[in-house]
């Protein structure tokens, strides 16, 4: 675990870049989230970036694809055109939640 | 003569089984045990991984129902409609209608083909295969005797699902399988997963990344299936990736029992929200879930629903007598990895610590080997079937703490 600077915000990530602590989080790092992602948000990624933050606060996990899609009513195809390749990953990494893991 | 009291259990497989038995023992008089459950069988569940290669005879993993349920228990062969939570009764399918004092959903997860477009087509249980069904894994079983190379895809399409190492146990045992017959040369084995690897936790994948480019095994990592083509006989993704097979072995997407939905008591896959500690459902104090059938963010397991049954029958007692619930469960599993050529790997943790190197403190059987290969993990995997017939069922102590315990193993 190291600590960088985002958006002028001293945070600690791990070995692929994501946050460990995601209280460390704030509007203001998305976009620079997103640019190293290699995206420039939309209100459609905010709407996504919302409820990714609401529902892992409520439940204290990252949401599954299928659970950011049934909730948000946003077709998995499109959430693909949102965040190309790796939908789930990258979603977790602009909103400064941990990835999608298996168990092992 | 006291009022009685029902205790109302939906589902008698692992989860179902074992706290009906160890709470017979224990519940005071006025409670009586009723049992719903829709199939006359019982499969050790863990012994599909090994009826496709003829591992273990179709036998070994079924029994029936009746003979596992202790007397005194009133076993109630049907399925659920829906459970009504503000009348505190259970509708079942066949119109009858069971009320309940306490009710516990330990109606499972159950692999669902027909959620991914192009599964159930007149391929499946042929090219398109499962082991996740006692069908679905004898199938496979007589397609693998018929197989002589080509592109071998083993695939997940979402997770979570039950016993998530599964797939990857098969992928290890059909290499081991297929270099034991000489068909290795002329076979292509590919691993496809919605995650981004194999292994997705730093210490496992330190100590475990290389195993699959040692046995040859192509990882296709970021596959969302959108749908099954078995004209063509590709996987295509979300995002137009395809991923040709000969002969696929795919795990559908898991969800939790249709009547948990119809009842308003699931989420989007059907899994019941529930307090993860207590098993307490969501806004209810009586209604509990246990087993694959809650929500709770642990690997959906046998091991998971035995040391959460320990925890639950504890609790349970207390809550009944209108005390607080003082037991936690800290999400403690532990699970054997076969990894082919006779070996296994085991795995234990919890809710907060991921799976570490180290020994594990087996009872009997001495310390195991935590993240490494062994023949004595997978001498244990083997010895496990009898113990889950003869003492997790029946409700036996295995000398197991439910609690995980950091007694050997090496900090992360």
């Amino acid at each position: 675990m190291t600590t960088t600077t985002i958006a002028g915000h001293p945070v600690d990530v791990n070995d692929e870049g994501f946050l460990t602590d995601p209280q460390q989080w704030s509007e203001d790092l998305a976009p620079e989230l997103a640019r190293l992602a290699g995206l420039s948000l939309t209100e459609d990624h905010w709407r996504l970036i919302r409820f990714l933050r609401e529902d892992h606060a409520a439940r204290g996990e990252t949401p599954t694809l299928r659970r950011v899609a049934t909730a948000t009513g946003t077709p998995v195809k499109e959430l693909f055109a949102l965040f190309p390749g790796k939908p789930a990953k990258k979603m977790a990494y602009v909103s400064g939640l941990p990835k999608p893991k298996g168990c092992v | 003569m006291e009022t009685p009291r029902n205790l109302v259990v939906l589902g008698a497989g692992t989860a179902g089984t074992m706290v009906v038995n160890s709470l017979r023992r224990r519940l005071p008089a006025p409670w009586r045990i009723t049992v719903v459950e829709q199939h006359d069988t019982h499969d050790y569940q863990p012994g599909y991984l090994f009826l496709p290669f003829g591992a273990i005879a179709p036998e070994q993993v079924r029994r029936r129902t009746r003979g596992l349920v202790h007397d005194g228990i009133d076993l109630v062969r049907a399925g659920v409609e829906r459970v009504d939570t503000a009348e505190h009764e259970v509708h079942l399918a066949d119109g009858r209608v069971l009320p309940y004092d306490q009710l516990v959903i330990a109606t499972g997860t159950t692999p669902r083909p027909d959620q991914t477009q192009g599964t159930l087509g007149p391929q499946w249980h042929r090219e398109v295969g499962e082991f996740y069904t006692y069908e679905g894994a004898l199938a496979l079983r007589d397609r693998l005797e018929t197989f002589t190379g080509g592109r071998l895809v083993v695939h997940i399409t979402e997770l979570p699902i039950k016993c998530p190492v599964a797939p990857l146990e098969f992928t290890f045992l059909a290499d081991d399988w297929l270099r034991r017959r000489g068909l290795r040369e002329r076979t292509e084995l590919v691993f496809v997963t919605p995650l981004d690897g194999a292994f997705t936790k730093p210490v496992a994948s330190r100590a475990l990344g290389g195993l699959l480019a040692e046995k040859g095994i192509t990882v296709e990592a970021d596959f969302m299936v959108e749908h099954i083509d078995q004209e063509r006989r590709v996987l295509v993704s979300y995002d137009e990736r395809e991923v040709a097979y000969d002969q696929l072995v795919t795990v559908p997407v898991n969800m939790g029992a249709d009547f948990v939905a119809v009842s308003g008591l699931g989420d989007e896959l059907n899994y019941v929200p529930v307090d993860r500690h207590t098993f307490l459902a969501d806004g209810l104090d009586d209604v509990f879930a246990l087993g694959d059938a809650s929500n709770i963010p642990t690997s959906k397991a046998g091991s998971v629903a035995h040391f959460s049954v320990e925890v639950f029958t504890e609790n349970f007692l207390e809550h009944i007598a209108g005390r607080p619930m003082t037991h936690v469960f800290d999400g403690h599993a532990n699970c054997f990895v076969e990894s082919g050529h006779g070996k296994a790997l085991l795995l234990d943790f919890n809710y907060d610590t991921e799976p570490l190197t180290g020994t594990f403190p087996f009872p009997v059987v001495g310390p195991l080997t935590l993240l490494g290969e062994s023949r004595a993990n997978h001498l244990g995997k083997l010895a496990f079937r009898h113990l889950y017939w003869n003492a997790l069922l029946p409700g036996r102590p295995l000398g197991l703490r439910p609690q995980m315990s950091m007694a050997g193993k090496h900090p992360a």
